[in-house]
């Protein structure tokens, strides 16, 4: 009795583990059926999805123009204090003062990619960007401006 | 104050030479790859038995609670994505309902049945998780690549729709961020057809194993009676036989229209709790097969205030998490914050009982015990 219960525990045992090496065996043999991504030697072809919250950009058109009045809509919104924006008053045609964007900082490195911002934005001045490659070797390279260089508000933008 | 007598009643730390003299205490942690994160556990072993467990907490604490408390309702949310964090979405579901139910908010429908089918997309990614790394706790590697193999495809899902893969903060009081991915229906369809197919897999590598079955099989017990009395939920107390699902006992969103069952086992052990799970995924995929053909059109996000303010009161919502019941409770003074937050975290409460259910058993023992606990670190400590 007790010999037959060792046998067939035995023959149990190696059953359900030559089942398990069957799987693994079959994946052995299929190498194809193995999803495996070469980062970072596929970078020409990798594309994050559209909706990838990667950092938060600000789109210019080809005038260098963009879309941010200035508001702080954003910056109340972003629960980190990741946007700081300085405002400043330009003289308008009619000798009016308006107020108007002087710089968007963006800290990188405080931003969680919560979208709560860009959500925020009355006029979708920014978006959310794909790009994920963000290591750098200094902390304070991370401190971004995102408008660029000599831009200035779109017309018609209220 | 304490007096000092209170100070000599404190249980303090275990000496190591009480009893025969034999005792021998170690330290399982905070860096140790069989705890899954920052957990300190102080066990007293005796040989091999372990006389006592003590886990030591706070290692990635991150005041969470405290955090909330100046963030206006709109914000906090996403903060307590990194508490499970891979039942992120539930948990903002979960924050996003307690606000709702403040605001008197109606939620849309389709919103209601979007977030129910991504609630149920995570449950499976984190049980996916769980088993990859409860099998590798048991020396078994190769699962751990099965699960995220699978696991990878939901995240691709995830990241098309909500935009992340792991910290979404797609659930916004009034509904869902932004409408689902064209091709979100296609995609969850073809995952499931994968998905059914693979998961026989799991089986054959695994549950019937003999050498995993003899590892859990009748270790760790926990009866019904003490799996009550330490608020242990989710699988841990249905694997006790504990009816305990928040999805059945009280519905919320779509859950009271999909035919679903609770998975309940008796046994109270570790192959128990393993099994729960493992049918726990055969029943989210039916619950989403149910909802991914009949999304209903409309919008998916409520029309709210800019500022939202909850009225004074006291408000408190629960969700079932893939690790147990998730409780949230905002006390709020009218104003654009919350006065206090405060969570019921399951993780915190099933980890309470580990001490109880290893006291007595091998020291081996305590890491099949503690992988089918499904411990989240981050959940615990907050
Ligand atoms: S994504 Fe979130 S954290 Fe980052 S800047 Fe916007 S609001 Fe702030
Ligand atoms: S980016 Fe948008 S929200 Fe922020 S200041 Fe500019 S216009 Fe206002």
């Amino acid at each position: 009795m007790f010999i037959k219960e060792y046998l067939s525990d035995i023959y149990k045992a190696t059953k359900s583990l030559l089942t398990g090496m069957k799987r693994t065996g079959y994946y052995f043999v299929h190498p194809k059926e193995i999803i495996t991504e070469q980062y970072p030697d596929n970078r020409d072809t990798l594309k994050m999805a559209d909706r990838f919250r990667g950092e938060v950009i600000m789109p210019h058109d080809e005038n260098n123009e963009h879309a941010c009045t200035g508001c702080t809509a954003c910056e109340l919104a972003c629960p980190n204090a990741t946007i700081k924006i300085i405002t400043k008053f330009d003289v308008t045609p009619e000798g009016k003062k308006k107020k108007a964007l002087d710089t968007f900082v963006y800290h990188l490195e405080l931003c969680t990619m919560c979208n709560l911002c860009v959500q925020a934005c009355p006029t979708d001045a920014i978006k959310m960007g794909q790009n994920f490659e963000h290591s750098v070797y200094d902390r304070s390279m991370l401190l971004k401006k995102l408008n660029r260089p000599g831009s200035k508000i779109r017309e018609g933008v209220e | 104050m304490y007096t000092e007598t209170q100070i000599v009643e404190r249980p303090a730390v275990i000496d190591p030479f009480e009893g025969d003299g034999e005792n021998l205490v170690i330290n399982i942690g905070p860096q140790h790859p069989a705890t899954h994160g920052v957990l300190h556990l102080v066990v007293t072993l005796n040989g091999e038995t372990i006389k006592k467990v003590e886990p030591h907490l706070g290692y990635i604490h991150r005041s969470i609670e405290k955090m909330c408390e100046s963030l206006s309702y709109r914000q906090f949310i996403y903060v307590t994505s990194r508490m499970d964090y891979l039942s992120a979405h539930i948990n903002n579901h979960a924050c996003a309902m307690t606000v709702e139910k403040g605001m008197q908010i109606e939620v849309p429908a389709r919103a209601q049945y979007i977030r129910v089918i991504m609630d149920e997309l995570t449950r499976i990614a984190s049980h996916e998780l769980w088993w990859g790394a409860m099998a590798m706790d048991l020396g078994a590697f190769t699962p751990f690549f099965y699960a995220f193999r699978e696991r990878e495809t939901i995240n691709d899902i995830m990241e098309q729709t909500c935009g992340a893969r792991l910290t979404m903060n797609y659930m916004v009081p009034g509904g869902v961020m932004a409408d689902l991915h064209p091709t979100f229906q296609q995609k969850v369809k073809d995952f499931i057809t994968l998905f059914k197919s693979n998961i026989d897999e799991y089986d054959e590598l695994v549950t019937g194993n003999i050498i995993f079955q003899s590892r859990t099989k009748g270790v760790g017990y926990l009866s019904k009676e003490d799996a009550i009395s330490y608020g242990c939920t989710g699988p841990v107390g249905r694997g006790s036989g504990v009816s305990c699902d928040i999805r059945k006992i009280y519905p919320y969103e779509v859950y009271n229209q999909v035919q679903f069952d609770e998975m309940l086992e008796t046994g109270g052990d570790s192959f128990s709790r393993y099994q729960v799970r493992v049918k726990e995924l055969r029943e989210s995929i039916k619950i989403i097969e149910q909802l991914i053909d009949n999304v209903p059109a409309g919008d998916y996000l409520a029309k709210t205030k800019a500022v939202l303010k909850l009225p004074k009161g006291e408000f408190y919502t629960r969700v079932e998490t893939a690790r147990g019941e998730l409780g949230v409770y905002i006390v709020s003074e009218g104003g654009t914050t919350p006065y206090r937050i405060k969570f019921r975290s399951p993780g915190f409460s099933n980890l309470s009982a580990l001490d109880h259910m290893v006291r007595g058993s091998k020291i081996g023992d305590l890491m099949a015990t503690m992988g089918t606990l499904d411990l989240v670190i981050p959940d615990i400590d907050r």
